[in-house]
């Protein structure tokens, strides 16, 4: 129940705001999500000419309305996919983001099934002279005669 | 002897085992692809060491003009390469000695085609405009061509003979001196 309420709590607050950035970029944001093309370092950590130059290109397109994805798709036909941070989450580059996901759901669905198999093969096997009764294991006749005459030397 | 019960599960067991190794084998694949697609050129190191390796084929979007050009379109004539970028203080500072060379040896087969690289196409055809650049320019705005050339930064230049044959290469602001020698020693071999 917890759970579901922080995962509303995060849609409510996150869904909106993820919107926002997309209609309404700030120079902030993008800046994270893209890459100076000759130092090879985020753009928000470079101040080489190049990602200057990028950076007031994306100043101009925000001023123009460009939406975030518009400006995004503006600096990958310049520069190439290798402008961007990340893979994009759409088309071939969603798989970037989805094998990850699949290999660990994968991995989880292996374990979870070894385990299982190797829970069941340790599982005591029935055996011919021990027949539960009642919830008690019973001895074998021969083995049972041994241990009275065991607790009889005692008495 | 193994029970029906294994005998039924061994075509899935096969089956996961041919699966994992599969998928091991690709990734494998993937590594040697891109260990081998990083390997970067040795153009230059080549070039300093006498040798005189190919010049690396391109068609590339016309930055003057509409349209692509090839570096095959240029066969037969020295070519005189030159990557710069409009960020690049240095490329204005050549852009004149290149102008020059230009008018110069035009008639005599030679070609300098301007490479502009990792750039924007609007501040490009600006920088072109303004320092008067009139030799043939093309962009290579992802540096596919950057790469295969070895570039370590911007201006570089190539000379390519008229056999396709990089002889020459200057790393910075090329000078009218070294212009000259480069294309004399690409026109003569």
């Amino acid at each position: 129940m917890r759970t579901l309420a922080v995962l509303a709590a995060a849609l409510v607050v996150g869904v909106p705001a993820a919107l926002a950035s997309e209609s309404h970029p700030r120079l902030a944001d993008l800046e994270g999500q893209l890459m100076c093309p000759t130092c090879k370092t985020p753009l928000d950590q470079s101040d080489a000419p190049a990602a200057n130059r990028i950076r007031h290109f994306v100043v101009e397109r925000i001023n123009a309305g460009d939406t975030e994805s518009e400006i995004l798709d503006k600096l990958v036909v310049q520069f190439g996919p290798q402008v961007l941070a990340a893979p994009r989450k759409r088309g071939f580059d969603l798989l970037a983001w989805l094998l990850p996901l699949a290999g660990l759901v994968g991995g989880a669905l292996v374990i979870g099934v070894l385990a299982w198999r190797w829970s069941r093969a340790r599982e005591p096997a029935p055996a011919g002279g021990a027949p539960e009764q009642n919830g008690r294991v019973t001895l074998e006749p021969e083995l049972e005669r041994r241990v009275d005459e065991e607790l009889a030397r005692f008495e | 002897m193994d029970g029906p019960e294994e005998r039924a599960r061994s075509p899935l067991k096969l089956g996961a085992q041919v699966t994992a190794v599969a998928v091991v084998l690709g990734l494998l694949g993937l590594l040697i692809w891109k260990v081998v697609h990083q390997n970067p050129s040795k153009i230059p190191q080549q070039v300093a060491k006498g040798k005189k390796p190919v010049a690396p084929a391109f068609d590339l979007p016309r930055l003057d003009t509409p349209g692509t050009l090839s570096l095959a379109s240029l066969k037969g004539k020295v070519v005189v390469l030159n990557f710069w970028a409009s960020w690049c203080a240095p490329c204005r500072d050549e852009v004149p000695t290149l102008e020059r060379a230009w008018h110069r040896y035009r008639d005599r087969g030679l070609v300098v085609l301007g490479i502009d690289q990792q750039d924007l196409t609007s501040d490009a055809r600006a920088f072109a405009k303004r320092y008067h650049m009139t030799y043939p320019l093309v962009r290579d705005g992802p540096g596919h061509v950057v790469s295969q050339y070895g570039l370590t930064g911007v201006p570089e230049t190539f000379f390519v003979n008229r056999h396709g044959k990089v002889v020459g290469h200057v790393a910075a602001a090329i000078s009218a001196s070294q212009l000259d020698e480069g294309i004399k020693e690409a026109m003569q071999s």
